[in-house]
């Protein structure tokens, strides 16, 4: 029955992407002129000077090729997809790391204590609205390296839902869980660690998984604004080259990347899951 | 004066009222003694502060008034001496059951190796009938099995008292018989020192050796010391039988229905160091 469910969600998928890229594919037809063509156009190549979106047999030509040789390295320029995505991940994942080190035991004091809570609280509320971007110019003066300043920006978004939901997690532990180790006399350092933090640690985990989410929709407005590497600078470079092909192929990228990134968390979160 | 295994001297519980309103008080004025090995049920209706008392004895809460003197020390703060059955049960439930038994052993003894720890813990599991199940969750297991193992874990750490409130509460009548003669077995073996809260007369009367009725609150007070005067060992099904019960019974009912509500505006002068009234129908009956 289950399965029989599975089996027609697939079936619709299918029929909806066919679908879908037909109706593209259709309407991106390459022009054929009813006019002959003028000398200026002659001289351009016989190129119509009508745009177009390229269809999806052109992308996932493109696809196959970029996907067959995902590291060439041909100059600034022209760097294969996966170096590109390489950078971005690795941006990513650098200032999400030290992210993680600071919100989740900075989360743990705010959740235990409600004088820090109170203390800290009107800051992260000022601090947390910030677009990360703002942060750019401030973070470029005063490191003064781009490389840096990228992975800066992606620290600062993915701080503020960790730091909230490890707090959360934390104040919200059962007072019965609290109790068992408290009877059972504990000390601070062994309640934390062996009953706060594995009855906080799935709230804890929705926070790193927006977290990355975010970090990941960030780091590609920041690498076009930075520029030299990674698939937000490749998205507004083949912007500029007017490859749209390219850009509509790094779009889908993107998002299969950002899927990648939340399907390890999700696993990871299912694994310390715990039913009451 | 002899000195008892636990004393309890003044306890009152207050909370002050808001702005101009008067102080709130739960109960007030308790004063009990329990010997070592006593077992001991508090009756009482909802609000009457029974579990604010456990859980002063317990050190998780604390008196506005009063002491609680444990072996001639006074209490203060949570301990290992003292165990605890919650009504829910409260086990770790990112842990096996046995995980979480030996997460008590291991508190209660720093110093044991591990095969110490697992060895004492899977004996205590095996008395309350769990073997079986010591690597399933406490999520995989029914109310009863989970109030077992939680019943299991304090008396692994093996407390000076052991404290049970309401611990057969959200159980199903029949689980909760089982479960009763399971825990008079465990107790006859081990003659732990028991306090317990119930809203069960007939449970009360099968475990104890003495029942605390307290009356209603506001201001309740801890108002007689019933005697269970059944001989052990007990059986659900034989106590019924014996003379004694239906007049302990019938004596519990009425304080509860009848007596518990007017009790506390009928003491109008109580002097604070008031033992509760001891009542032994046995007595009673053979004078009648």
């Amino acid at each position: 029955m289950f399965n029989m469910l599975r089996l027609k969600s697939a079936l619709l998928s299918v029929i909806m992407l066919v679908v879908l890229l037909g109706v593209w594919e259709w309407m991106n037809q390459i022009p054929t002129d009813t006019k002959p063509l003028t000398e200026y156009e002659m001289l351009m190549g016989g190129a119509s000077q009508e745009a177009r979106v390229p269809p999806p047999s052109e992308i996932i030509k493109l696809a196959y090729e970029e996907l067959s040789n995902p590291f060439y390295d041909a100059g600034p320029n022209d760097k294969g997809i996966g170096i590109q995505l390489g950078y971005s991940i690795y941006r990513v994942l650098v200032g999400f790391f030290f992210a993680a080190l600071i919100a989740i035991p900075v989360g743990f004091l705010i959740g235990m204590s409600p004088l820090m809570y109170n203390a800290l609280n009107p800051y992260i509320q000022v601090l947390r609205p910030i677009s990360p971007l703002a942060w750019m110019p401030l973070a470029l003066f005063v490191i003064k390296d781009s490389e840096i300043s990228a992975i800066f920006v992606i620290f600062i978004c993915s701080i503020w839902p960790m730091l909230l939901n490890t707090a959360f997690g934390v104040a919200n532990v059962r007072k019965d869980w609290i109790n068992v180790a408290k009877t059972h006399e504990l000390s601070a350092v062994k309640t934390a660690l062996q009953v706060i933090l594995p009855a906080a640690a799935p709230t804890i985990l929705t926070g790193m998984r927006i977290s990355i989410g975010i970090a990941w929709l960030v780091i590609v407005a920041a690498e076009m604004l930075v520029g030299g590497t990674g698939i937000g600078y490749y998205v507004w470079n083949e912007w500029n080259n007017l490859d749209l092909a390219s850009v509509i192929f790094s779009i889908l990228m993107i998002g299969v990347v950002g899927m990648l990134l939340d399907m390890i968390l999700a696993f990871t979160a299912r694994w310390i899951a715990y039913e009451e | 004066m002899t000195s008892h295994f636990l004393e309890i001297q003044g306890l009152k519980k207050s909370y002050p009222g808001r702005g101009k309103d008067p102080e709130v008080t739960i109960f007030e004025h308790a004063n009990f003694n329990i010997e070592k090995g006593e077992f001991v049920c508090v009756i009482g209706h909802s609000g009457c502060g029974k579990s604010t008392i456990l859980n002063i004895l317990a050190g998780l809460d604390e008196a506005t008034e009063g002491v609680v003197i444990m072996n001639g020390r006074e209490v203060s703060g949570p301990s290992l001496d003292r165990g605890v059955v919650f009504q829910n049960y409260s086990l770790l439930p990112w842990r096996t059951t046995l995980q979480n038994i030996t997460f008590a052993v291991q508190a209660r003894w720093p110093a044991w190796n591990k095969e110490q720890v697992i060895a004492h813990s899977q004996k205590y599991l095996e008395l309350v009938g769990l073997k079986n199940a010591m690597n399933r969750k406490p999520s995989e297991l029914s109310g009863g099995m989970r109030q077992r193992v939680s019943i299991a874990r304090a008396f692994a750490t093996q407390p000076q008292l052991l404290l049970m409130d309401e611990p057969f509460g959200a159980l199903d009548a029949l689980t909760r018989g089982v479960i009763q003669e399971e825990l008079i077995k465990i107790w006859s073996e081990s003659k732990q020192t028991v306090f317990m809260i119930t809203h069960d007369v007939d449970e009360a009367i099968l475990l104890s050796d003495r029942i605390l009725l307290m009356s209603n609150g506001p201001k309740a007070q801890i108002a007689e010391s019933v005697e269970v005067t059944i001989p052990r060992p007990r059986k659900r099904t034989d106590i019924i039988h014996h003379p004694d019960y239906y007049n302990i019974r019938n004596h519990l009912v009425d304080f509860l229905v009848n007596r518990s509500k007017d009790y506390a505006k009928e003491q109008t002068e109580v002097d604070p160091n008031r033992q509760p009234v001891t009542v032994n129908l046995l007595k009673k009956r053979e004078i009648a």
